[in-house]
């Protein structure tokens, strides 16, 4: 007896146990919202929300609390491991706005539609799980990402995204709009939707006037690190605008002075204010983020108005600078830990009453210039050539102030290299030679061999995949520029291929120019480390990666009404065809002079019966030379009969006439 | 002829080769009606006129208010005033205006970068024809001395995808500031001001501020071929250790990357959509502002005619700009072209006066002016020599106007300055927007057409009736001599054996000689290539050279290939060789001039109408002058006369006579034109050389003939 009460009790232990461990590992939700200025007048503001819920193996039929159902069942239906989406208009200003730090290399996405997903099902069933996923979340986000089903618009990349080999299907729609009918549903995952909360800054119309707009899903499922199994989904949502402040004065151009850069504030930007947090999150804050350039730009000015009293060390020095004032006091500031760092005023959203809503202001007191980091090397991309039938796509590295800040930095050392991976998808009608491949390194033609380190080509094949190309490039790091072309012909679709305004052009998705060396992150102070997962975030370290324009390729069209004048030509060209050679097949030579003999023959007969006809009549008896009766009837053109049926026709005809008018 | 004979022994024909057999052996009357009807429909063409319509329905022109206000003006007027002021100020190189401009393109938040060429000089590549320019030809005689620079800045749509963009050319010679290149600058300046913060705009918009100091077009060519095409290589004749001046180019470089601008290099702008080129003229002695449209392009390509169309319908009902194409002014005040608008009023007005449905007279002076719009449209066409800088778009498909607008009084009085900066930027601001809403590329509309006024149009259907009216005798003729001259000779022959096998194949011995001579053409067309050779000519001696070169080279011809060609052979046929040999050199013209109608259909045209006459008469004047009847010797002087025409110099005097003046022709003006044409690569040039040449010269060969 001792032994099953003994088993019982450690039985209920664990489920006690078990239970405690749920309880532990509860649902979160946390929302917070990154400000930072940017050096074109400009402001950026990243939303920044995450959702976490724990994975219990009967979870997927679990009710959740915060977490959103339909991506958990998604999750769950066709075994994702990882999964981002994007859905982006406007460009990201790599040159103005910054490559180097972490919400450019994860929140700067080509236009349009980007997807990607890893997916732990077995090699042979990613396909049609990629398939499946992709019409769930058009159905779920209101988009047409169903068109990445065709196997001609994905393809399986194996280096620029360093996770999953194999299980990794990546697509892109470049054309695809995107509008709030994309944004609802968005929404919609958040446990306070746009009701309340940061969310509620969202005003449509401010965010869709934007520069910049960017809309992300992205799906980890974290491993533990005990046994490496699958701990929890991680939802994170991020929704990144660049906005202009309206400002009146600014739009007046004053050519030949530096523009002080405009004062904003929550309301002049979004036209809202915040007035108060979700309730359900556990985390809400509004950070403004000053990045490294503007820093020490400010600490100049600062410097040299140094009659501002030094020794104020409180928090409410953070509040103003010699160039700058803020409305509200921040709570806790994080500061770099190198010299020149960026700065980031955090600030915690409470429940604010009706009266005093919460409005962060920024008032630049002077004017300042200064510029973002830049990735090591600004990629741009375009094509050569003209014509309808071939040309060439040529994409151009050039380094920036980045890379003579490494070769100052290593020249001592051993040569010092630049690696650069390149992964460029072409659809499949834009048809590839990947042997001509060209690299120029500083405007010379050099051996491709000398710089690729690892290659990997996938041919298109046509109607069926798109082509891929990876490259991994080791550059020297005093490079100064390098430009890789590739020449393609220009395919035929079929008809029926076109897609709607094909006058316009195809596209060529954005390439992925991605430096693995580099790493985009911000190192803050131990002691700020807090839970806030954007704050993570942007200290995790994360490859910096750029993406290059669209390209838009014409290639000729049809004259769509054509099919019409190729049916009637062909039709016309057929009837011609076999109308001569049934008759020539048909016809014998010798038969037909004797025919045509007979019928002169019996012209003449005819001709003479009729004089015999008509003389007889005259002449009132019956011709001798009527053998038969019928002759006699039915000589057609004699017919009473017959006359009277014109006549009865020609007559409906005149009363016809005569009615119709 | 031939069927009469043979109607009642052998069973009829199928009709359509009874219809064959009815026009070849009515030859003559054919040629005369067709040939007739041809020119009758040619002067009937500014009558079938069509008035012109947007197609595309997206471009809605004139659908959205204006936008740009007096202050895009005021800012403009800014702008001009520094940069003629600059002018002014003395010891100011043209470096200075440059970085002016880029001043203050870039303090509109545009990407400015400065494009610096060397000129290409056109120079005669005989086997360049349709070719697309290539990026490998680098002038020989580029110094470092003599570069342009361009000046381009880019803004991009807020919210567009960067696919497309649209581009304003604004040619301006920075060694000289005229008031014209200022205003022009001054409009394009204030539509750029408005572009950089306008929300609406899908596709970037490209500024070129093009240095025209060595001429608009290759400024402009220059910048598309590093655009489109651009050459990565190190240009390596120039290296900078030895131009001083080169330095200047990266001192302005360097000025204006160092305020947080990060990308030095050529930038670019997607696919280009359109591009309009804006000039304004210096002075204008109308009534009103104006508005000239070119749109010729190289071998007669012509830009949509939407484009056209948008301009058009932008400038009469918004912005009350009279509109202009190039008229042939000559014709304006001829008789015969207004009797003949008279003749075809009142014939309009008899029709209308049987049926009220027909209305298709115009009045005579609209018919004047029609004829003389379209005469110019078909003489720019025909010279395939673009009309302004737009011509370098379209060797990239890039569909491209000029505009040039030009003031009633002098633009010295500011207000009528501002005025005039005010209707000629709305206008332009108008034209960008109706592109930019362009989903796809203009496609929608007609390419092949004529102009008649800015307003009608002849398209491609219409007008190919006068040339295939023209053309038609010359197969039908060909075909009669043929059969002709091959059962001519029966009646007199002995062995009738071997001479039927011989006589089928007699015209090849005409053909032959037809070769040689069109050999002998393409010789003659690719001989200035070596006279350019030549060092320190001018162009009357290269003339002179040119055409002695050729008649020697026919000279040649005939000694070395002389008794196959040129012998007065002692054959029984001799009488019908003229026959054969007139035969195939019609067959020879048809073809080519069918051919010519596909590549440049204007010069075609042109072309028939000079060269088909000739061809259809050629007949030996020995004949005509021993036949001493009325109707042989007006044969006979009209062959001369029309021989005297076709000959390429003559008919060169004569059109340009016609369509300009006669004051100052002299001998060199046709070697200047025959220059220009192969600098542009004119098709044109072929054909003078390759169809209209040797055919001459075999007319004027069949009317020497000794039979």
């Amino acid at each position: 007896m001792a032994l099953p009460l003994k088993a019982t009790f450690a039985l209920s232990l664990l489920f006690l146990f078990s239970l405690m461990l749920a309880a532990s590992a509860e649902e979160e939700f946390s929302e917070e919202l990154l400000l930072k200025p940017l050096p074109d007048r400009k402001i950026l503001a990243h939303f920044h929300f995450r959702n976490e819920a724990p994975l219990a193996a009967d979870s997927f039929a679990r009710h959740h609390h915060l977490f959103p159902k339909s991506i958990s069942q998604l999750v769950q239906k066709f075994h994702i491991k990882a999964m981002e989406l994007s859905f982006t208009q406007g460009r990201w200003n790599y040159e103005r706005w910054g490559g180097f730090d972490p919400i450019s290399s994860h929140n700067a996405k080509p236009p349009g539609v980007e997807l990607w997903a890893v997916f732990d099902v077995p090699q042979h069933q990613v396909d049609a799980s990629w398939k499946n996923l992709t019409h769930s979340l058009s159905g779920l986000f209101c988009a047409s990402i169903n068109f990445l089903e065709s196997s001609t618009s994905y393809s399986a990349p194996e280096w620029a995204f360093q996770s999953a080999l194999g299980s990794l299907r990546y697509g892109t729609l470049p054309r695809e709009a995107v509008c709030t009918e994309n944004l609802t549903p968005w929404l919609k995952l958040l446990p306070c939707r746009d009701k309340a909360g940061l969310s509620s800054l969202m005003d449509r119309p401010s965010i869709y006037r934007s520069f910049y707009h960017s809309q992300r899903l992205h799906l980890i499922m974290p491993t533990a690190v005990s046994d490496g199994s699958k701990s929890g989904i991680i939802l994170e949502q991020t929704l990144t605008v660049v906005l202009q402040p309206n400002n009146q004065k600014a739009s007046m151009n004053h050519v030949g002075e530096t523009k002080i850069q405009p004062s904003w504030s929550l309301s002049s930007i979004f036209g809202r204010k915040i007035s108060g947090r979700c309730v359900l999150a556990k985390l809400s804050n509004i950070y403004l983020h000053f990045e490294r350039g503007l820093v020490t730009q400010l600490d100049n000015l600062q410097k040299k108005s140094s009659k501002f009293a030094a020794n104020d060390t409180g928090p409410e020095a953070f509040r103003g600078n010699a160039g700058f004032e803020l409305s509200v006091t921040p709570e806790r500031v994080h500061t770099e830990l190198e010299k020149s760092s960026s700065v980031l005023y955090e600030y915690p959203i409470k429940e604010y009453k009706e009266i005093e809503q919460f409005d962060l202001g920024l008032t630049w007191k002077h004017p300042v210039v200064w510029s973002s980091s830049h990735a090591p090397l600004y990629a741009s991309r375009f094509l050569m050539g003209s014509g309808n039938e071939r040309g060439a796509i040529a994409i151009s590295l050039k380094s920036t102030e980045m890379t003579k800040g490494l070769v100052s930095a290593n020249n001592v050392e051993e040569r010092c290299k630049l690696q650069v991976n390149v992964l460029q998808i072409v659809p499949w009608y834009v048809k590839v030679y990947y042997h001509t491949l060209q690299l120029l390194v500083d405007e010379r033609p050099q051996v491709l061999a000398d710089f690729v380190e690892r290659m990997r080509v996938s041919p298109s094949e046509d109607k069926v995949s798109p082509g891929v190309m990876e490259l991994v490039l080791q550059f020297p790091c005093e490079m100064k520029s390098a430009v890789l072309s590739i020449e393609f012909d220009k395919g035929f679709l079929h008809i029926d291929e076109y897609p709607p305004d094909a006058n316009q052009g195809f596209d060529i998705p954005s390439a992925i120019i991605s430096f693995p060396d580099f790493h985009a992150g911000l190192q803050f102070c131990e002691k700020s480390q807090s839970k806030s997962p954007l704050l993570s975030k942007l200290q995790e370290r994360s490859p910096v990666l750029s993406y290059t324009e669209v390209l838009l390729v014409p290639l000729t069209t049809p004259d769509f009404s054509m099919p019409y004048n190729v049916i009637t030509i062909t039709c016309t060209v057929f009837a011609l065809y076999f109308g001569s050679l049934l008759n020539v097949l048909r016809r014998r030579v010798g038969e037909e002079e004797r025919l045509l003999k007979n019928k002169d023959a019996k012209k003449a007969v005819f001709l003479r019966r009729m004089l015999n006809k008509l003389s007889a009549k005259l002449r009132g008896r019956p011709s001798e030379s009527t053998p038969s009766p019928p002759s006699s009837s039915s000589s057609p053109f004699v017919s009473p009969k017959l006359i009277l049926r014109v006549l009865m026709v020609a007559g409906i005809a005149v009363a016809w006439q005569y009615y119709s008018q | 002829m031939g069927a009469n004979e043979n109607n009642s022994a052998k069973p009829r024909a199928r009709p359509i080769v009874r219809l064959g057999i009815f026009l070849i052996s009515h030859s003559n009357i054919v040629s005369v009606v067709c040939f007739t009807a041809g020119v009758v429909a040619l002067l009937l063409l500014p009558i079938l006129a069509k008035n012109t319509y947007i197609s595309e329905n997206a471009l809605m022109p004139g659908s959205a208010n204006n936008m740009l206000s007096t202050h895009h003006v005021s800012d403009a007027n800014k702008f001009i005033k520094d940069l003629t002021d600059l002018e002014f100020r003395s010891g100011s190189s043209p470096i200075e205006s440059q970085k002016l401009i880029a001043h203050y393109m870039s303090a509109l938040d545009a990407e400015v970068t400065f494009h610096k060429f060397y000129p290409q000089f056109n120079h005669f590549h005989p086997l360049h024809f349709f070719t697309s320019p290539d990026s490998d030809i680098i002038s020989e005689n580029a110094t470092c001395s003599s570069f342009g620079i361009n000046t381009f800045g880019i803004i991009r749509a807020p919210r567009g995808d960067g696919k497309e963009a649209i581009v304003l050319v604004t040619p301006y010679n920075p060694n000289k500031v005229g008031l014209g290149e200022a205003l022009s600058l001054g409009i394009a300046y204030s539509v750029f001001s408005l572009l950089s913060h306008v929300t609406w705009l899908a596709k970037d918009i490209v500024w070129l501020v093009a240095d025209s100091q060595y001429g608009e077009y290759s400024a402009v060519a220059a910048w598309l071929r590093e655009y489109q095409a651009p050459a990565f290589r190190r240009v390596d004749i120039v290296n900078s250790e030895t131009c001083n001046e080169s330095s200047t180019f990266n001192e302005l470089g360097q000025d204006l990357y160092l305020d947080g601008k990060l990308y030095g290099g050529f930038r670019r702008a997607g696919t280009m959509a359109a591009a309009l080129v804006i000039k304004v003229a210096e002075q204008g002695n109308q009534y009103e502002d104006s508005l000239n449209i070119y749109a010729e392009a190289s071998n007669g390509q012509m830009p949509n005619l939407d484009l056209i169309n948008i301009v058009n319908y932008l400038a009469v009902h918004k912005q009350g700009l009279r509109i202009k194409v190039k008229k042939m002014w000559s014709l304006l005040g001829s008789k015969w072209l207004n009797t003949l608008g008279v003749i075809f009023e009142s014939l309009g007005r008899i029709a209308r006066s049987l049926n009220p449905q027909w209305k298709f007279g115009i009045p005579a002076t609209e018919y004047v002016e029609g004829a003389a719009t379209l005469a110019s449209s078909l003489y720019y066409q025909g010279l395939g020599v673009p009309t302004g800088p737009h011509g370098a778009f379209r060797d990239y498909q890039v569909d491209a106007i000029t505009l040039e607008i030009s003031p009633k009084v002098s633009l010295t009085k500011m207000i009528r300055r501002n005025e005039f900066i005010l209707r000629g930027g709305r206008l332009i601001e108008g034209v960008i927007r109706s592109i930019n809403n362009l989903l796809e590329k203009f496609h929608q509309s007609f390419f092949l057409y004529l102009l008649t006024s800015p307003s009608k149009f002849v398209s491609v259907g219409v007008y190919m009736i006068s040339f295939a009216l023209l053309v038609a005798p010359l197969p039908i003729v060909a075909a009669y001599l043929h059969s002709n001259a091959s059962n001519s000779t029966p009646q007199n022959t002995s062995a009738l054996e071997v001479d039927a096998s011989h006589k089928s194949w007699k015209w090849l011995n005409s053909a032959r000689k037809v070769l040689v001579i069109h050999l002998w053409g393409v010789v003659v067309s690719l001989l200035p290539f070596f006279l350019c050779q030549v060092p320190n000519t001018t162009p009357t001696t290269n003339f002179i050279l040119w055409g002695s070169l050729s008649a020697s080279s026919l000279l040649i011809l005939y000694l070395i290939l002389g008794s196959p060609i040129f012998e007065a052979a002692v054959s029984l046929h001799e009488k019908n060789k003229w026959a054969s040999l007139k035969s195939v050199t019609i067959s020879t013209a048809f073809i080519g001039l069918s051919l010519m109608s596909v590549i440049n259909f204007a010069t075609a045209e042109i072309g028939a109408l000079l060269i088909v006459p000739i061809c259809l008469l050629a007949r030996p004047l020995k004949l005509d002058t021993q036949a001493r009847s009325w109707r042989t010797l007006l044969r006979a002087s009209c062959n001369l006369a029309l021989g005297f025409i076709g000959f390429p110099p003559v008919a060169f005097v004569l059109l340009k006579g016609a369509f300009e003046d006669f004051y100052g022709i002299n001998v060199s003006d046709y070697w200047n034109w025959l220059e220009s044409l192969w600098a542009w690569n004119s098709a044109t040039y072929l054909y003078i050389g390759v169809v209209h040449l040797p055919c001459w010269a075999l007319c004027i060969n069949i009317l020497f003939h000794p039979c």
